[in-house]
């Protein structure tokens, strides 16, 4: 039973990191309808801005008694604010000259703006090609210890930084959830989605819906690859093959939630955390990424539109 | 249209005798004899590869201000395959026909060992790796030797201790290891099958991909079967994060591992969580003999820093090449590879090293535990007779 439980929890926790991922591909299709590739490399470098800030920090103020609390939130903002403006600026200069070129060719360029990222993040002057370890930013005691049955028996332990991250995955969520469903702004993205020529005919501005959906992608992007450093402190360097599977496990969970639609996402990353963790608990660990495709390729097969996706209709 | 032909022909003269030239360049227009080395210099095992570069390179820096006139001189070249078994394959090729290196030295990892090892069976070219104790690798043929122990014996030694250390006596081990890293494989084997001889119970196996973040599922497993230590026999970066996501678990028994958690990068990476843990090494820099110490002063007044194990290695490797080579009097690969099978009671900082007729070295291990963040001697274990 504990163990049920503390596989629960896990799976909670890595889902949080797959939803907050997986909005970003969702977003992103749903407006302009192809896959950015990129995306997964937007969270790889949220977690080395993480590494660097977190690092110059400490170096600086050199606490005595561990690094001050304050100084999560702050690192956060800056992986943030970076992550931000670099998604701006990947779509004005790769995808906005294209936006009327064949999608096949926008695909294309994603995985070449993906892999200039990767190869840029390892030169030595950038972040290297060595792995690093990130420093603990805060404490990891046990908040809640349960026991279920006698003394001897293994407990349950929910740590502060798996607390941490259902918390910041949840308060950027519902953010997000805000902004989509409770804002003008949301509204626009929204109609741009659905149909982006007349959106532009009741003067919608296409172009900055387009920007600032790239821009709080990217933002929930860093928030991802914060909290991923903070769950894993050893970070792989930037074009290791781990950070790829990252990336293309969240775009699965955008795809079985039904890609283009922001609550499927969130439903998408915690079903694939789900099943990769209870699958490596209870059947082998070896196989723990077969589990994840081969649920793909269930949900394509049965629901080619993902679980929570509508189905399209071509008007003839 | 004779003229033409003429300049055709000057081109072509111009064109081969500048190749051949370049040829020579990189052959041995110094004289001096060509030694290949590829290691991880980046990567998830960088100090694997950095440690043994260093450690080789003192020994050419040696060998070299002692060579007498006319005597051999070596030249090192190195290369990065960046810990992956396909770049190995790449890197070795060019040595082996670009650079046309007399022998080669690597790698640390079996899984790249074995890649490069092809290549070098292949072109006749002796090879000679530090430190991939997995049993395949010197399999591959006559031209492929190592100086360190092979894995059969190190799971021995770490079930042994295991079994037998006197606070920790344990009945009951879990095994967690890499399903991609031929050496990690075989060696959690080992330890498995000695561990079961000397009459303990191996109550849990699970794997993990080198490089994984997570391992909540397979460590959530281990502790359910509440095993009195827990064998990670991975390489440094992966045992660190496994040894953190232990201690939140709640697994409070020691980890224990092989010579891959060998990195100053181990403790880096692990912190606190790593105290108490052991693993077996080829050398302990606590060890007080003359040999080795005197080996450690030089190592860290050249590259100021405690060389770890596969430092040692690389500076043992090299030296019973360079011994080889000389004692051949020849470049041909036969020729040496005779003259390294022949290595007898060679006197290496990691021991005393005889190759025998399966080209490994019989060598003893010790055993080190991590002690404030420093692996400290604990004890030596000798081969069984």
């Amino acid at each position: 039973m504990a163990d049920f439980v503390q596989t629960l929890e896990t799976a909670l926790a890595v889902g949080s990191l797959y939803a907050l991922i997986a909005l970003g591909y969702t977003m992103v299709y749903g407006i302009l309808k192809f896959i950015n590739f990129a995306h997964g490399d937007v969270v790889v470098l949220g977690a080395w801005i993480s590494y660097t800030v977190a690092q110059w920090c400490l170096k600086r103020l050199a606490p005595a008694d561990g690094p001050p609390l304050w100084l999560g939130p702050v690192v956060l903002a800056c992986a943030m604010t970076v992550c931000g403006v670099l998604g701006f600026l990947i779509e004005r200069l790769a995808y906005k000259p294209l936006r009327r070129a064949p999608r096949l060719n926008v695909l294309i360029t994603a995985i070449g703006v993906s892999l200039l990222l990767q190869n840029v993040g390892q030169l030595d002057a950038v972040f290297g090609s060595s792995p690093v370890s990130m420093p603990a930013l805060l404490p990891n005691p046990a908040l809640v210890r349960m026991s279920f049955g006698g003394p001897g028996s293994s407990e349950v332990v929910i740590g502060l930084v798996d607390a941490t991250i259902f918390v910041t995955a949840g308060l950027l969520m519902l953010a997000l959830e805000t902004i989509v469903y409770r804002t003008r702004l949301g509204a626009a993205m929204r109609a741009v989605s659905f149909n982006a020529e007349t959106a532009a005919l009741m003067g919608i501005n296409a172009n900055r819906i387009i920007s600032f959906t790239f821009v709080t992608g990217s933002v929930l992007a860093a928030a991802a690859g914060f909290l991923y450093a903070m769950k894993y402190p050893g970070l792989n360097q930037p074009a290791h093959t781990i950070w790829v599977l990252l990336g293309l496990k969240a775009f699965v969970s955008a795809v079985i939630g039904g890609i283009g639609n922001v609550r499927g996402a969130l439903l998408g990353g915690f079903v694939i955390a789900f099943v990769e963790q209870f699958g490596a608990f209870y059947i082998s660990s070896n196989y723990r990424d077969v589990y994840v495709f081969a649920l793909l390729i269930i949900i394509l097969l049965i629901r080619p539109t993902g679980i929570l996706g509508t189905p399209y209709r071509e008007k003839v | 249209m004779p003229h033409r032909f003429v300049s055709l022909t000057l081109c072509v003269a111009v064109a081969s005798a500048a190749l051949s030239s370049g040829c020579r360049k990189s052959g041995d227009a110094s004289g001096d004899i060509a030694i290949g080395h590829y290691a991880s210099m980046t990567g998830p095992e960088a100090t694997f590869g950095q440690s043994t570069d260093n450690g080789v390179r003192l020994a050419l820096e040696e060998y070299n201000a002692a060579a007498s006139v006319g005597g051999n001189r070596f030249r090192l070249i190195t290369y990065d395959d960046k810990g992956e078994a396909a770049e190995a394959g790449v890197v070795v090729t060019r040595l082996v026909t670009r650079d046309k290196v007399t022998a080669v030295i690597g790698e640390v990892a079996s899984g790249l060992s074995l890649a490069g090892a092809d290549v070098c069976q292949q072109n006749g070219v002796p090879m000679v790796t530090p430190s991939s104790t997995n049993v395949d690798v010197t399999k591959k043929g006559d031209m492929i030797f190592r100086v360190c122990f092979i894995d059969p014996f190190q799971g021995y030694v770490c079930a042994k201790f295991a079994r037998e250390h006197e606070p920790l006596k344990a009945q009951k081990a879990a095994v967690l290891f890499d399903q991609r890293a031929p050496y990690s494989v075989d060696l959690a084997k080992e330890f498995a099958r000695h561990f079961e001889t000397l009459g303990g119970t191996v109550v849990a196996r699970q794997s993990f991909t080198g490089g994984d973040q997570d391992f909540s599922a397979q460590l959530t497993s281990i502790r359910s079967s509440s095993p009195d230590i827990v064998f990670v026999p991975g390489y440094y970066t992966d045992v660190g994060n496994i040894a953190v996501q232990a201690r939140n678990l709640g697994i409070k028994v020691p980890l224990m591992g092989g010579d891959g958690w060998d990195s100053e990068k181990l403790t880096e990476i692990g912190g606190a969580a790593l105290e108490g843990c052991f693993y077996s090494n080829h050398y302990s820099h606590q060890d007080p003999s003359p040999r080795v110490q005197e080996f450690i002063t030089k190592y860290r007044s050249k590259f100021n820093k405690t060389p770890d194990g596969l430092a040692a290695l690389g500076y043992d490797a090299a030296r019973i090449l360079f011994e080889a080579i000389d004692r051949a009097q020849s470049r041909d690969g036969a020729a040496i590879a005779r003259e390294l099978a022949a290595t007898q009671g060679f006197d290496g900082v990691t021991g005393r090293i005889s190759i025998d007729a399966d080209r490994n070295p019989v060598k003893q291990a010790v055993i080190l535990e991590i002690k404030g963040g420093v692996p400290t001697f604990v004890t030596t274990i000798e081969p069984e007779r």
